[in-house]
């Protein structure tokens, strides 16, 4: 049972990492460039979403409030893309890397000014009551992110597999080049898609909110969601969302089994093994091209 | 004779801080094969980048079907209905070579001729039919150049750039590639902008010719003309005469020079 208990918190865990991981992998096989601000996006996101929601600021509906908070975040992201990532269209990868680093330091700031540094809580219904089924405990909270999780997945896949813009959004990540003589606005695909990834961070960031307090800093923990990205292989966004899975679980039962401390490292020792045995990640796609 | 379909004048173009291009003039007709024939680094490419919008000239013009087009977006010079088949077949390596079909089609939405034309792709190429659902980064180098010019049909093109269709396949694929791009000519009446270096299977399947050396157009004619000239025989289809003339290779000079 307890196993069971520790597998279940683990997996809650690793969806929101799982979510940052994707919007790290959607931004990274659009534009070959990865946003260091992927977790402070979510923390936006949270934040956004307990502004909106909580009774001393606007005291919205949670299910007004929750959808507002995505529709604000990806308009965000496209005009964070379209006013500043855009002009550096072309630009070395590393200018775009050191954007986003410092991008993450400014939305902090920002974060801090506005809501201030203590910890805070989202008033969600989310993370009323726990469920019992079969002597275990199980927070909603936990539940409630593990399936919302899995249907944003299932929707993206689907959007990707299914819808013109999808394909064409697979298109501009696989061959830049190929898809401008398509047709197909590549520049403006790019900023849809950092607007997707704005969406999916609003998601994890209203998700992580609803299971426990809040602070600027909460988007420091994108760095592990960026190990979760690697292990599972750059650029599958299963991959993403399977290393983010791993990553949670590694970590309640490190937590348990093993001396105190290795929690925290059990992740990036993790990563340093994939990094050695399979350094494409584990669910990569990496194909060599025929000559 | 009307207007031609597509008009280049006075061209130049960098790539980086090279002027690649120094002033290109020609002209392609409406239902023409027309080859730009050239060594490495000609500034063929470059040419055909220049005139789909993936690179911006620096002067001069391109003119389609009389209205001036240079430097647009690439999407929109797609839109006008000009196609860049590229170098190296750049397929998209991780879909299907159906969803590599249906991006070529991105630019349309009327489905049942969409599928009209894919069916045409899949009558011209059967190999492409057989491996539909087959990621297209899997297939051999001649599928995937097979795959890159049924993709550009699909947008059903006025006119297709096609980048050294020939490069790094086996002289039998370069044949059977090119008997279709004549097929496509004779049968769909599919305009052609042809860059090779291999000049002979292109003035074998072109009308007019142009020869590009260091970013200049340096001779123009028909392409039987053009077979004929002892500056092509020699220096592009390796022509040897030496011995009855008396007259090394290396001796030679261009007479363009």
């Amino acid at each position: 049972m307890e196993v069971l208990q520790l597998l279940v918190s683990g997996l809650a865990n690793g969806c929101v990492y799982g979510l940052i991981a994707l919007g790290f992998v959607l931004i990274y096989k659009a534009t070959e460039a990865v946003n260091f601000a992927q977790g402070d996006f979510m923390m936006i996101g949270a934040f956004v979403s307990l502004g909106l929601t909580n009774a001393e600021h606007m005291n919205l509906p949670f299910w007004v409030a929750a959808p507002l908070t995505i529709s604000i975040m990806a308009v965000f992201g496209y005009l964070l893309d379209l006013f500043v990532l855009r002009h550096l269209f072309g630009q070395n990868q590393t200018a775009v890397v050191i954007l986003t680093i410092a991008m993450g330091f400014v939305l902090r700031f920002i974060a801090g000014i506005i809501w201030g540094h203590e910890p805070q809580t989202l008033e969600s219904p989310l993370a009323l009551g726990d469920l019992h089924i079969g002597g275990v405990v199980l927070g909603m909270a936990d539940v409630a992110i593990i399936v919302v999780t899995f249907l944003l997945t299932w929707f993206l896949y689907q959007f990707f597999q299914r819808t013109k813009l999808g394909l064409a959004m697979q298109a501009a990540s696989q061959n830049q080049m190929a898809a401008y003589f398509m047709g197909i606005p590549v520049k403006r695909v790019q900023g849809l898609i950092w607007g997707l990834s704005g969406a999916t961070a609003a998601v994890a960031g209203i998700l992580f909110a609803s299971k426990g307090a809040i602070d600027p800093n909460a988007g420091l923990l994108g760095i592990k969601a960026f190990a979760a990205a690697v292990i599972g292989g750059f650029g599958s966004l299963p991959g993403a969302l399977a290393g983010g899975l791993i990553v949670g679980v590694i970590e309640p039962f490190a937590a348990r089994y093993l001396a105190a401390g290795y929690s925290q490292i059990a992740p990036y020792a993790l990563l340093l093994a994939v990094l050695i045995f399979r350094p494409h990640g584990l669910f990569s796609q990496v194909r060599v091209k025929k000559v | 004779m009307g207007e031609p379909l597509l008009e280049i004048k006075n061209l130049e173009s960098f790539y980086g801080p090279i002027m690649a291009i120094r002033g290109v003039s020609l002209k392609v007709d409406k239902g023409q094969i027309v080859t730009v024939l050239g060594a490495n680094g000609a500034g063929k490419s470059t040419l055909l980048k220049t005139v789909s919008g993936i690179m911006d000239p620096e002067k001069g013009e391109v003119l389609f079907n009389g209205k001036p087009i240079q430097g647009q977006e690439p999407h929109r010079i797609v839109d006008h209905g000009i196609v860049h088949v590229p170098e190296g077949r750049e397929v998209f390596p991780l879909l299907t070579v159906d969803e590599n079909l249906s991006l070529g089609a991105y630019t349309r939405s009327d489905k049942t001729e969409i599928e009209r034309d894919r069916e045409m792709v899949f009558d011209y190429f059967p190999i492409l039919a057989e491996r539909r659902n087959q990621e297209a980064g899997t297939l051999s180098g001649g599928q995937q150049q097979m795959l890159a010019i049924g993709r550009g049909l699909m947008l059903r093109p006025q006119i297709m750039l096609l980048d050294e269709p020939s490069l790094g396949l086996s002289p039998l694929l370069v044949q059977e590639i090119f008997a279709i791009l004549r097929r496509l000519n004779t049968e769909e009446h599919v305009t052609m902008m042809l860059v090779e270096q291999n000049a002979r299977i292109a003035l074998d399947l072109a009308d007019v010719g142009y020869v590009m050396e260091i970013g200049r157009i340096v001779m123009d004619g028909s392409a039987d003309r053009l077979m004929e000239s002892e500056d092509i025989k020699s220096f592009y289809l390796g022509h040897q005469e030496e011995g009855q003339r008396g007259e090394k290779r290396w001796k030679r000079k261009k007479t363009w020079r």
